[in-house]
């Protein structure tokens, strides 16, 4: 789960980690009101989606007086700002973050995350900071520094030292970086996070370190002991069919293509869509209706793919382990008679109770082609769509 | 002979009152497998449909000798239950549950060290020896006794694969799903090298998923160490950078991990591609024969 940068920065100043003072606000005019309260310009103003690159597309702007604030503001409410990240749609801008400027001497980058190779939660840092982290890794390796942390000690401060001398801090800097560091360690851990990433982490020209940038992602699996960052999800950032197949308990994802499909399982569902493709077809979406899905769920993923108006024909995957054949088929019908099925659909079940789901289609009495085998169900369902 | 498993194993099932865990424990039984009991913590002395529960793993350990482990505890449980399973010095614990927090499973790796157990999953279908031991939630009519090694990140992906093995009348000598999940207990590198010195693998089928570098590493180890033929397909070709397919570690991040290094790295590694999941057992088939 993402977060929007104003509700990082809270939880990472309740960790002890410095941020700039700040509010986030709805309208131009408490825009005006805030930055007031936060004393003398310059400010930042910030427009608050869950996507990088907010500068580029005019999402991030600093005004030197309360009302250039205002006009800011003004300018990014309902704006569609559209970045790298956000594809071509863009997002609408809803919420913008008012913030006291600070005097930047220099930028920094780190981040927190779990490195699968050594199973360990890794600080990476750089000096290259503000950059696209990603084209630091590609084209200069050597100057990202990595520690791997000991769940049991935690990020100690000689690890901390360590990066923050390799950034070139000096003393006075160092002395700041060991806490700082020590406090997002402590935030990852503790808040079940994904990715911390600060990007950048500035110097000012006071000689202060402050988080002048934060990206918090959380482990959806650990949100269950996490009631205040989950009520934390903006659900105007996300796909509403996405948040439609959450509640039940789906794994769906949309993509660009007409292929709806419906699998039991994500690496056969990510088979699936691979399938389609080299069958010279393109999936409409990911979707995995899980191992022990109802009569009630099946139904709900079928409603969910048939909702979406580019879906021209619908692909449905069953390996049945736990998931069994006569459940799919009865989710398949019911739902085809609750919504109208107007577009091709291909079935292929294969696994537990398969004669059962077989004999349920076929006497639907629905228009369904039956597949042997997964091959022979991408080439029926591509060859309907495409003709 | 086989890895991990065989009709020796004795196997305890923890959560066993749970719905889910009682299901498989008796779909295991009925396979074949020796499930000698459960756990439960406040049900010990009781019994459930033949089965006899104990109260902490240690207890049933030492009563039934039990010398594996499958684990059917809900997340907010499962790191809890693996590391009572470590510590009662089982050989082998199996983990099902799916939706273990990562940071639990990065306290899990580090209480393995230095142990004797082995850890599978989570967020797995478990392991079987066909026509010997099934422990896991994997169907076990599609399997049969033979000598092709299959290991897996995905639960019906494997089946996918068995499937088009069996059908062909090639037989498996154990089957693995080491879970999708980015920190889990045993990796591709590690079967791999168990089917490696397993006299009775002749060939392996190897299935990976985008993300991470595991596959490679795997790979790796095949081309410098590995005189069996080795069958490969990544399933993601088609998913798009920076969204989570399913599985917490199928992801694209940062352009690494994608399908199509993945596949020419294996290549160069000297493993049969498959380029589509309906020809698993063809691309072994072109570099191996039964």
């Amino acid at each position: 789960m993402n977060i929007h940068e104003y509700q990082a920065k809270a939880i990472l100043r309740n960790f002890g980690v410095p941020v700039p003072d700040g509010h986030v606000v709805y309208n131009s005019n408490s825009a005006r009101d805030w930055a007031r309260r936060l004393g003398d310009g310059p400010y930042a103003v910030k427009a608050q989606i869950h996507a990088g690159g907010r500068g580029k597309g005019g999402g991030v702007k600093i005004a030197k007086t309360a009302d250039e604030v205002k006009k800011f503001a003004r300018d990014m409410f309902g704006m569609c700002l559209v970045t790298h990240q956000t594809g071509a749609e863009g997002k609408i801008v809803k919420r913008v973050l008012i913030e006291k400027g600070c005097n930047i001497a220099d930028e920094f980058y780190v981040s927190f995350l779990v490195d699968r190779a050594t199973s360990k939660v890794t600080l990476m840092a750089s000096a290259e900071g503000g950059m696209d982290i990603e084209e630091v890794a590609a084209k200069t390796p050597e100057k990202l520094f990595f520690e791997a942390i000991d769940p049991l000690t935690g990020l100690t401060a000689f690890q901390a030292r360590k990066v923050a001398f390799k950034l070139g801090f000096a003393i006075a800097q160092v002395k700041q970086a060991v806490p700082l560091l020590k406090n997002l360690y402590k935030t990852f851990v503790e808040a079940d996070c994904s990715l911390l990433e600060i990007n950048p982490l500035v110097m000012t020209k006071e000689g202060d370190l402050l988080c002048l940038d934060a990206k918090l992602n959380f482990d959806d699996n650990a949100l269950f002991r996490h009631v205040r960052i989950r009520d934390l999800r903006d659900y105007d950032e996300e796909d509403p069919m996405e948040i439609e197949a959450s509640q039940y308990d789906l794994s769906y994802i949309a993509l660009d293509g007409n292929i709806g499909c419906m699998v039991n399982g994500a690496g056969l569902a990510m088979a699936t869509m691979d399938i389609i493709k080299h069958c010279g077809g393109e999936p409409a979406n990911f979707l995995d209706v899980g191992g022990g899905a109802t009569i009630e769920r099946v139904t709900e993923a079928f409603k969910i793919i048939l909702s979406d108006a580019k879906v021209k024909g619908i692909l449905v995957n069953i390996f049945g382990g736990i998931m069994k054949c006569d459940v799919i088929a009865t989710g398949v019908i019911e739902a085809a008679k609750q919504v109208g099925v107007k577009v091709p659909l291909v079935v292929r079940l294969e696994g537990t109770n398969v004669d059962q789901g077989k004999k349920l289609l076929a006497e639907s009495g629905l228009n369904i082609v039956s597949a042997d085998g997964m091959a022979d169900a991408a080439e029926k369902i591509v060859k309907a769509v495409n003709g | 002979m086989s890895i991990l498993i065989d009709k020796n194993t004795k196997v305890i099932t923890q959560g066993i009152t749970g719905a889910t865990g009682l299901f498989h424990a008796q779909g295991a039984r009925e396979y074949g497998t020796q499930m000698v009991g459960g756990v439960t913590p406040g049900k010990g002395g009781t019994s459930i449909d033949g089965f006899p529960i104990f109260d902490t793993v240690e207890e049933a350990v030492k009563t039934t000798g039990a010398t594996a482990s499958v684990i059917y505890v809900p997340p907010i449980g499962s790191a809890d239950a693996i590391m009572e399973a470590i510590d009662a010095e089982l050989d082998l614990v199996i983990c099902i549950t799916e939706g273990v927090p990562v940071i639990d499973m990065v306290k899990v790796k580090h209480y393995l060290q230095g142990k004797k157990t082995r850890l599978v999953g989570p967020n797995c279908p478990g392991v079987i020896t066909p026509g010997q031991c099934k422990i896991g939630i994997m169907p076990g009519y599609i399997h049969k006794p033979g000598p092709v090694g299959v290991v897996s990140r995905s639960g019906t992906l494997t089946y996918e694969a068995v499937w088009q093995l069996t059908t062909r009348d090639i037989g498996q000598t154990t089957c693995v799903g080491i879970g999708g999940d980015p920190v889990n207990g045993t990796s591709h590198l590690d079967v791999l090298k168990m089917f490696e010195a397993d006299p009775e693998t002749k060939s392996v089928i190897m299935i990976g998923e985008i993300g991470g570098d595991a596959e490679e590493q795997a790979a790796e180890f095949v081309r410098d160490h590995m005189t069996k033929p080795v069958a490969a397909f990544i399933a993601g070709a088609t998913a798009p950078a920076g969204k989570r397919m399913g599985h917490a570690g199928a992801i694209i991040s940062g352009g690494k991990g994608d399908a199509a290094s993945k596949k020419a790295f294996l290549r160069e590694c000297g493993i049969s591609i498959a380029d589509s999941p309906a020809e698993m057992a063809e691309a072994l088939l072109k570099i191996w024969q039964p």
